[in-house]
């Protein structure tokens, strides 16, 4: 079979990260590939430069034979029929079901549109998902998530001038039913004869095995295998994605099952209690987006339902959006989340302010010649070091951390790893959602979360990746003891 | 099929709203229930209705424009000096300053700026422009455009008639065009546009050249009305457009918009200070009463919503 789309050694790297580190991946018209990896293996940098709305850093981009790598865009992309389904939907609300799709085809315009994106997109859709009940003027906006997903993904596989030839599915089955899922599955399969190319990714292995061909399985920015899907088991796939040698996690070994708990409550889907005791450090793991930021947000927001013992601090994981004060000085960054201790004579003590921020520069190692300085002059890594100070510096006897390390380089890492080991042996006790399965080794057990709930409890000489793995993806015959 | 009677009522709120203050001026004042009458109440409406959908436009992408009333006043400035002495210096002014407000798109949308601070920043390079065009109060409107909206056309009064058509016209542009559709996704889900190959810059350029063909031309029509103009002509004309496009069901931010209702809350808007002339009412309470009503409309929209929810 000759390939539709053949990338070879594409690179991206978003400032201390290698997102695609020689990535080569061919898929051949009509098939139906499978791709899988952990959180940050590169998948989502990967279909989106095929989207054509990431540039990558190197690379060749060849589809249907023709050299496209210099100036691919979502033109270019979309004119070869390539077509993408992305995991945040790319509805806009306030526009209808036909209306969002004319957003995506230049060729519906002039006398009697409107008609014809109707038709378009109510055609698909009951190709698709027979029985959607799905009217075409209704805005997106009223529509259930289940069924603006419906809509997105027919609205990939619409044609108008250019026939589609490649669909990329970003878990196109994680708001869907299991009718509409076996729905979507079957009409993949049936347009695989036609010539139609689609890439698969999901949490559902059982989904990736039953309907792929073939499975790639992505780490670290790499393809680390290129697999038949026939023969292909779940625990296969499970031992593909982690490392190599897989040992439990070397952390100080310590339990602290004796201390007293600081956090005790009843953990998402209510499978598992959430427990936290006074100087542990337990992770919340599994994929990205599958409820751990929810879970931490619960806690800080209600901390009497989980009987919390001692004040709360938060490190923000996304600085741009919900960490840094952008506009304010370093010092005030670090201070904010202890004010009201500052305070003399019911105004703010500067003398004291510069003092925290000067002893928390020293102990944390921010690098700037001057906490004056404005926050935006320091590099990212050193940005997060001064959330870690803000939340270190604070009263909390617990700290919740939201994936702070995401995008942080090697050095910050391990500094800032060191002092929160440091501050647990003092007696603060951490809560901690990662994405990045290394850094469960640092903890002393671990909840893997999958769609919104615990899955599973690991105690400290359970943490392997493989564990972690097993339980973030779910086969469909479940089997999570 | 089923009607979406939430979306029908909301619809039709602003309309309700008009007919509701025209029942109560039509009470106090019966003589008002004539073309003569609905003429006189009516005749400051057309520069509004034009302000309004200027602001809609701007809303339509999810910006604020806190400099219409400036630009209106400079629009009017230069209709009553050089486009009566020049026009053809006075029409490319015009032109040049639509190209102006596509500029002001431009830099926001390139340098990610807020549009409020912006807009309001543009404000007063707008009031200066129409200070140095006209230091004074005076000038002269030409005449074909004073005879143009003194046109009595046979049946329904001026004022209506530019309603209706600027309403239809706004309505087919924006609702019913293809073009109009990512225009408005643009207010939507901006990435989801850019994602479907669409410039974010030639949107936000076009929807403020649209403003600023608005602004023009409700800086034309004042000038007609008032025949000639100040360096204050058209102040709350800023506030007076936000309220009416709000009033008329668009929303701040998500790309919600309606044109016709945006013309229908400026008529709102303009008889709201008529009727309480007709109340006797001192001046001095006006515009607090003024903001009384929008307040109340708005609560009522606002309740709407919540039982539409609980529902």
């Amino acid at each position: 079979m000759s390939a539709f789309v053949e990338l070879a050694g594409l690179e991206k790297r978003y400032e201390a990260v290698r997102a695609l580190d020689g990535v080569d991946l061919r898929v051949a018209a009509g098939e139906v590939l499978g791709l899988v990896g952990h959180n940050g293996a590169g998948k989502s940098t990967l279909i989106n430069v095929l989207a054509g709305t990431v540039v990558p850093d190197a690379g060749r981009i060849e589809v249907a034979g023709e050299d496209l790598a210099r100036g691919y865009d979502v033109t270019t992309a979309t004119d070869r029929g390539i077509r993408c389904v992305f995991q945040e939907l790319s509805l806009c609300p306030n526009l209808t079901v036909a209306e969002n799709t004319r957003i995506v085809h230049r060729q519906i315009k002039g006398r009697g549109w409107q008609a014809r994106a109707r038709a378009l997109i109510i055609g698909t859709l009951d190709a698709i998902f027979p029985g959607h009940g799905i009217r075409p003027d209704r805005r997106i906006g009223d529509l259930s998530i289940g069924r603006r997903q419906m809509v997105e993904i027919a609205r990939a596989f619409t044609e108008t001038e250019t026939p589609v030839r490649l669909v990329i599915l970003d878990e196109p089955t994680s708001s869907l039913d299991s009718t509409a899922a076996e729905q979507l599955l079957a009409y993949v399969r049936r347009r695989q004869a036609d010539g139609v190319a689609t890439i698969l990714i999901s949490h559902l292995l059982g989904e990736i095995l039953g309907a792929a061909d073939r499975v790639v399985v992505m780490r670290d920015g790499k393809v680390v295998a290129d697999r038949a899907a026939a023969g292909l088991s779940r625990d296969d796939l499970v031992g593909l994605m982690g490392h190599v040698a897989d040992q439990p996690g070397e952390g100080q070994g310590r339990r602290r099952l004796d201390a007293e708990p600081v956090l005790d409550g009843p953990g998402p889907g209510g499978r598992h209690r959430l427990e936290l005791r006074r100087g542990e450090v337990v992770g919340l793991a599994g994929l990205a987006g599958h409820g751990q930021t929810a879970a931490l947000l619960d806690v800080y927001d209600r901390p009497r339902d989980f009987a919390a013992v001692g004040k709360l601090a938060f490190v923000a994981g996304d600085r741009q959006s919900d960490g840094v004060f952008p506009l304010w000085s370093i010092k005030d960054n670090i201070a904010v989340r202890s004010f009201s201790a500052l305070r003399r004579n019911g105004l703010l003590d500067e003398a004291a302010v510069t003092g925290l921020a000067l002893d928390w520069q020293k102990r944390i190692g921010i690098r700037t010649p001057d906490v004056r300085n404005p926050i935006l002059s320091l590099s990212g890594g050193n940005q997060q070091k001064v959330l870690f100070a803000r939340a270190l510096a604070s009263d909390a006897a617990i700290i919740l951390m939201d994936d702070p390390m995401r995008g942080v380089d090697v050095g910050t890492k391990s500094e800032v790893y060191a002092l929160i080991r440091q501050e647990a042996t003092a007696g603060r006790s951490f809560l901690w959602y990662t994405t990045e399965l290394d850094e469960l080794v640092h903890c002393d057990r671990v909840y893997v979360f999958r769609e919104g709930e615990i899955v599973a409890h690991l105690a400290h000489d359970e943490i392997t990746e493989r564990a972690v793995l097993q339980a973030s993806f779910r086969s469909d015959a479940e089997a999570v003891a | 099929m089923t009607i979406d009677w939430r979306e029908l009522v909301r619809a039709s709120l602003p309309a309700l709203a008009l007919t509701a203050l025209l029942v109560a001026i039509f009470w106090l004042q019966p003589r008002a229930m004539s073309y003569q009458g609905l003429n006189l109440l009516l005749n400051l409406s057309i520069p509004i209705v034009f302000a309004t959908l200027a602001q809609m436009f701007v809303l339509t992408v999810g910006d604020l424009d806190l400099g219409i009333g400036g630009f209106v006043t400079f629009v009017a400035c230069v209709t009553v000096t050089w486009l009566a002495d020049a026009p053809l210096i006075g029409v490319l002014i015009l032109v040049a300053a639509i190209a102006g407000y596509a500029a002001v798109g431009a830099l926001i949308e390139l340098r990610n700026l807020p549009a409020i601070v912006v807009t309001l920043g543009m404000s007063f390079v707008w009031f200066g422009l129409a200070v140095i065009v006209l230091p004074s109060p005076g000038g002269r409107t030409p005449e074909w455009l004073i005879a143009a909206v003194r046109l009595r056309p046979p049946g329904i009064p001026l004022a209506i008639l530019a309603a209706i058509v600027i309403g239809l016209l706004g309505h087919l542009l924006l609702m019913r065009t293809s073009m109009g559709v990512v225009l408005r996704g643009a207010g939507g889900n901006p990435r989801a546009i850019t994602r479907a190959g669409w410039s974010m810059l030639r949107i936000r350029m076009t929807l403020y050249a649209l403003a600023g063909l608005m602004g023009v031309l409700a800086g034309l029509t004042l000038a007609g009305i008032t025949t000639s103009a100040d360096a204050n002509l058209a102040l709350r004309y800023t506030l007076l457009s936000i309220a009416g496009a709000i009033l008329g069901g668009s929303q701040f931010t998500g790309g919600r918009v309606s044109p016709i209702g945006a013309v229908l809350g400026a008529l709102v808007m303009t008889l709201a200070a008529s009727f309480l002339a007709f109340l006797r009412l001192n001046p001095d309470w006006q515009i607090g009463v003024q903001g009384a009503i929008l307040i109340l409309v708005l609560a009522l929209r606002a309740l709407l919503d919540r039982v539409a929810g609980e529902r």
